[in-house]
């Protein structure tokens, strides 16, 4: 890339911005067979693409308590058109994955019984979600540096960084996370790019492998060759299926390392939805 | 989650005769022998050690039902955790494939995974 270097770095900023505050308009429902006491309203809320569902739903949780009945209520779970919504994986991931092309709001039931155990876990607190978050950071820095980023840093700047995503601040996030965001220049990325891809129509959970952002020749890498790697059918049957990152189909001739600086969830990886194109 | 709770699928590894596997890259071949991979397990702090530690586990073996398998293994109280461990560093998601796990994380066309019945790190 030869484009002159400070208007590249003023935009990338705004990027980081953007994917951060990037906000999903929902409405939630209550599954129409919970028990209530008079009829339950929906509850609206602006979602954190880059949060997780069970950190920001307090206030869900608060409205729907106040008509369901009280011994009826159990562990908190989201279904969306019958899938049940996994908490561990970033919001942004869900909607992306079974709700792209839909109309907005997106609407998500919400569920106080029946809790699907073979679906989905357990998230009794948020130190729960703390520690998954942090292990995700860390399993993305063990391919990314070995670890050694993550491990030099001491316990008040991981807190930091789950300080920042849990209470939405941006700054106090990036200025701990652009540390793990650094590599050697001569080396012109991470050892290897946490990626995963998650596809509509599999079985599997998603696709994690070692990938790494320049070819053994030199060459930079991009979302392309990685998917022709991963996912053939991604790139070679493009009317079928949609490549989504936050949202938007960036170009398949962007360098993946800058994708993985720059489009990566605050738990360091790269989230890649393949989706079913919208036939129009 | 999916797992197999009664019926586990591991083979006991015989320390003597199992014969190190070339490092295998996690590219082609679905010879019946890749679809499982040889994962050493290893205890920590005052956690049970288990006298096999090598076993041979399916590539879309689930984490969680991974830890099942050595809750029973060890008998521990069902309201006893186990928690697991890649690297020293991280404990992976429950629903994670220990396939993907080698993948990234093996080495010596083995993986390593340490276990403890309370958080060892972070």
């Amino acid at each position: 890339m030869t484009l002159p270097t400070p208007i590249i770095m003023a935009d990338d900023k705004d990027v980081l911005r953007d994917v951060w505050f990037g906000r999903i308009p929902t409405c939630f429902m209550l599954y129409p067979d919970e028990v209530t006491e008079r009829e339950a309203e929906p509850f609206y809320l602006l979602l954190p693409r880059v949060s997780y569902l069970t950190l920001v739903t307090d206030k869900v949780k608060k409205h729907f308590l106040k008509v369901v009945k009280a011994e009826d209520v159990e562990e908190m779970w989201f279904e969306y058109e019958g899938t049940p919504l996994k908490w561990h994986y970033p919001i942004g991931v869900l909607f992306d994955l079974h709700a792209s092309n839909t109309a907005l709001p997106w609407s998500v039931t919400v569920h106080f019984k029946d809790f699907p155990e073979r679906d989905l876990l357990h998230c009794p607190s948020s130190s729960v979600i703390e520690a998954h978050f942090m292990s995700s950071i860390k399993e993305a820095d063990a391919l990314k540096h070995k670890g050694q980023v993550i491990n030099d840093m001491q316990k008040k700047d991981h807190k930091q960084l789950w300080m920042g995503l849990q209470n939405d601040k941006f700054d106090q996030f990036w200025a701990m996370n652009r540390k793990l965001m650094e590599y050697p220049t001569e080396e012109g990325g991470f050892r290897y790019i946490p990626f995963r891809i998650y596809q509509t129509l599999s079985d599997r959970p998603f696709i994690q492998k070692l990938f790494r952002p320049v070819s053994p020749e030199g060459h930079v890498l991009t979302l392309g060759d990685l998917l022709k790697e991963m996912v053939p059918a991604a790139i070679y049957e493009p009317k079928k299926y949609q490549v989504v990152i936050h949202g938007i189909e960036p170009l398949l001739e962007t360098p993946i390392q800058w994708l993985s600086e720059h489009l990566s969830h605050p738990d360091n990886f790269l989230h890649i939805c393949i989706v079913p194109a919208p036939n129009d | 989650m999916s797992d197999s709770a009664e019926s586990p699928t591991e083979t006991q590894r015989d320390e003597s005769s199992s014969q190190q596997s070339p490092a295998d890259t996690g590219d082609t071949g679905a010879s019946e022998e890749k679809k499982k991979i040889d994962v050493l397990l290893k205890a920590v702090g005052d956690t049970p050690i288990m006298k096999t530690k090598k076993w041979a586990v399916e590539r879309g073996r689930t984490v969680q039902s991974l830890a099942q398998f050595i809750s029973r293994f060890l008998k521990l109280e069902p309201s006893e955790q186990l928690f697991i461990y890649v690297n020293q560093s991280f404990a992976p998601s429950p629903d994670q494939e220990v396939g993907v796990l080698f993948e990234c994380f093996g080495s010596d066309g083995k993986l390593v995974l340490h276990y403890c019945k309370s958080q060892a790190w972070g």
